[in-house]
């Protein structure tokens, strides 16, 4: 036993040694004081879909997003990018309201969509999040049939008043999924049955079934495999012609594949915005170019 | 390299050490299952040894001359008459007529063969076919409890033979040339209670059971099932819906003839409820399982993974469409076990009901709610301290049908479970 775990020790040091091996700034990017509230490059926009301004959002005593302010364009799609931790998955979850159901969470600041505050005392939820659409990070698709479950968002909204136009819908989300060849010899299949890849597209057609303005992913290729992710990459590029698209991803490649903008989150701080080509290839802000660099992150 | 040899021989012993502990680990296991099986193969084997006889009746076939005579009955059509005749006295004759040794002058005796209830069966008989008067008919009825008891354990010394040796010679006689036989016990199925074993019957226990177990799931279910879903789902969480939490928990385990003190202070003695009935019974039962359906409905609710309500909410489903659609069709099963477990504890209920009067001795058969009833547990605890002895081998045949019963819901609640399991 003794042997084993002194030989772990020895490898850790290993570790540190190579690590020293590489040349360090002088100054490491954990260290760099952020402003609260400064973002620097474009976050604002004209006439834009999202107009979110000195966001604050805390889970009790911990600050989790601390004042930020961005701007969504129409028909963007915009990805945030950053550590795990820096709060990209909790703002996402405040454009339509996900947060909700968790107590002790607290959101402040001013959240408009076209203009009207989403989270006003009479602002229904449900209206909300059949205009804002979400697809998750694991695939979650109800235990129910394929059909089922790409129509279940038109039936509870009332948008089909016969079979014959559920059925319409039903259709064009898979096609637009790109699904509708593999799956329409089988639409009474149980959905949990298809391959991950498959069933993350299955969410996605759920999710536009219900026509909604913006579509917001948060890392919807995470537990998906090259290919299968290529193909919802494929289809986000599709979709962004009809759609306003937030993307949460921890793949770089995949920001720069599919984003018109990136947002760099930073331990709750919106860092830098900008057009996606700028922020990988001549990041404004040291902490964005240290994570694109892969100092960190 | 040397290190990596010797690191190398460590390991190996220790995995060695390992291996032995994990082998001993599931020694321990497997002699833990082989005493709970060795105590329920037992206890099993005890309760049919001893009870099942008592599926078993005893019976006298004779043929009896139908003399209008010595019975006092001219007419059977005439009720008046027919309640004065004498319906065993046939009997006895043919008996002393069939025994050798057997005169007329030892009616006592010969009367200990014959169940006090076979003058009825006989009397029925008669009514149903009045031509039957004057002639001679082959009649099976009812052997005294005595001749069941001697007849099923002869040589037994658990059991004391109340028969004298004259009696047990005529039933041995009687064995031997086939008069005296055992049969399939139907009486014990269709009847009951009864002062006399031998006509006693688990049918009105089987009924008021039935009757207690409609009005207590009935009433837990859904009762038990919205509570959950109103904790889980809707109730904001602080200091009241904890304080409600802590007291369900408390409740489940409180004992159960504390339910019954319940039952009889608010149901009967307050709200005026009539004693012994099915419908106060399913009351207190329905107290005492409700925590039970609450818990198990609740941790049902609970294992719904977080994906599926996400699913649901993200695409804009309301709390009740979310509860509704997704969140009960996956707890369901849970639910169902949960309920069933419930129910099947609430069968086995003994102490509440004996408060509420259900131990009362009651041989019709119930027909309604508010019929005076009892349930099997009560009827088992009832014939178990009865000092005939016949009755204790009933009360094993009833605890048998008792967990038949039990078992019988509990393969209800596994194929509830695997039917409306879904995977996701």
């Amino acid at each position: 036993m003794n042997t084993m775990s002194s030989n772990i020790s020895a490898e850790a040091g290993v570790r540190e040694e190579n690590e020293a091996v590489v040349p360090v700034a002088e100054q490491k990017p954990e260290d760099t004081v952020i402003e609260e509230g400064k973002t620097v490059g474009k976050p604002f926009a004209d006439d834009p879909k999202y107009k979110l301004r000195n966001v604050d959002v805390s889970y009790g005593n911990d600050r989790a997003i601390k004042n930020i302010s961005l701007d969504i364009a129409r028909n963007e799609v915009i990805a945030f990018i950053g550590p795990s931790g820096c709060g990209k998955s909790t703002f996402l979850r405040c454009l339509n309201r996900m947060n909700d159901s968790i107590e002790i969470c607290r959101i402040k600041g001013q959240l408009l969509l076209d203009e009207e505050d989403i989270y006003a005392s009479k602002r229904d939820v449900v209206e909300l999040r059949a205009r804002v659409g979400m697809v998750f990070q694991k695939p979650n698709p109800f235990p129910k049939s394929i059909y089922d479950n790409v129509a279940y968002g038109p039936k509870i909204h009332g948008l089909a008043n016969r079979k014959s136009e559920l059925d319409e819908i039903v259709e064009n989300s898979l096609r637009k999924a790109g699904l509708w060849n593999e799956v329409k010899d089988r639409l009474d299949a149980t959905a949990t049955g298809m391959s991950g890849g498959q069933q993350q597209r299955l969410c996605i057609a759920r999710a536009i079934a219900v026509s909604p303005e913006v579509i917001l992913m948060d890392e919807p290729c995470s537990a998906l495999d090259p290919i299968a992710t290529a193909r919802v990459e494929e289809l986000i590029s599709e979709m962004s012609e009809s759609y306003t698209i937030v993307i949460v991803t921890h793949s770089m490649q995949q920001a720069a594949r599919v984003s018109n903008r990136t947002a760099y989150f930073h331990l709750g701080h919106l860092v830098e915005v900008n057009d996606t080509n700028k922020v990988f290839t001549a990041p404004e802000h040291e902490l964005t170019e240290s994570y694109i660099t892969g100092r960190f992150g | 390299m040397t290190d990596r040899t010797e690191q190398a021989e460590i390991v190996r012993r220790s995995l060695k050490r390992r291996y032995r502990k994990e082998r001993r680990f599931r020694a321990y296991g497997v002699l833990a299952i082989a005493i709970a099986l060795a105590a329920l193969v037992v206890l099993l084997a005890d309760i049919i040894g001893k009870g099942h006889t008592g599926f078993l009746k005893t019976t006298i076939t004779l043929d009896v001359e139908m003399d209008s005579e010595r019975m006092y009955l001219e007419d059977p059509t005439n009720p008046d008459e027919i309640r004065m005749a004498d319906f065993v006295e046939p009997l006895i004759v043919s008996l002393a007529e069939t025994l050798p040794s057997a005169t007329e002058d030892d009616r006592n005796a010969l009367r200990g063969l014959i169940n006090p209830y076979a003058s009825i069966g006989l009397r029925d008989k008669l009514v149903a076919n009045p031509d039957w008067m004057g002639t001679t008919q082959t009649i099976t009825f009812l052997a005294h409890s005595d001749v069941d008891v001697y007849v099923k354990h002869q040589g037994d010394k658990a059991y004391s033979i109340k028969l004298n040796e004259q009696q047990q010679e005529w039933v041995n006689e009687l064995q031997e040339s086939g008069l005296v036989e055992t049969s399939f016990n139907d009486v014990f199925f269709t009847s009951g209670d009864s002062r006399d074993p031998a006509r006693a019957g688990v049918l009105g226990a089987i009924v008021g059971s039935l009757l207690v177990m409609f009005v207590t799931l009935m009433l837990s279910f859904p009762i038990g099932v919205a509570a959950a879903i109103y904790l889980e789902e809707f109730a904001p969480k602080n200091k009241l819906t904890d304080f409600i939490e802590v007291n369900i928990n408390n409740l489940a385990a409180v004992p159960s003839i504390i339910f019954g003190l319940l039952g009889l202070a608010v149901f009967i003695n307050l709200f005026g409820m009539p004693r012994s009935v099915p419908f106060v019974g399913g009351l207190v039962l329905t107290l005492m399982t409700l925590p039970t359906i609450i818990i198990s409905s609740r941790a049902a609710i609970k294992s719904v993974p977080p994906s599926v309500r996400e699913a649901a909410e993200g695409i804009g489903a309301s709390k009740m469409q979310v509860v509704l659609h997704h969140v009960l069709p996956l707890a369901m099963p849970g639910m169902l076990t949960g309920s069933i477990i419930g129910m099947a504890q609430a069968l086995g209920e003994t102490a509440p009901l004996l408060l509420i009067g259900m131990v009362a001795f009651i041989v019709e058969v119930p027909e309604g709610f508010f019929d005076a009833a009892t349930v099997l547990p009560v009827q088992v605890f009832l014939w178990a301290g009865s000092p005939e002895l016949a009755f204790i081998e009933r009360a094993s045949a009833a605890i048998m049908v008792l967990l038949a019963f039990l078992m019988s819901m509990n393969a209800l609640a596994i194929w509830l479970r695997k039917r409306l399991e879904r995977r996701w």
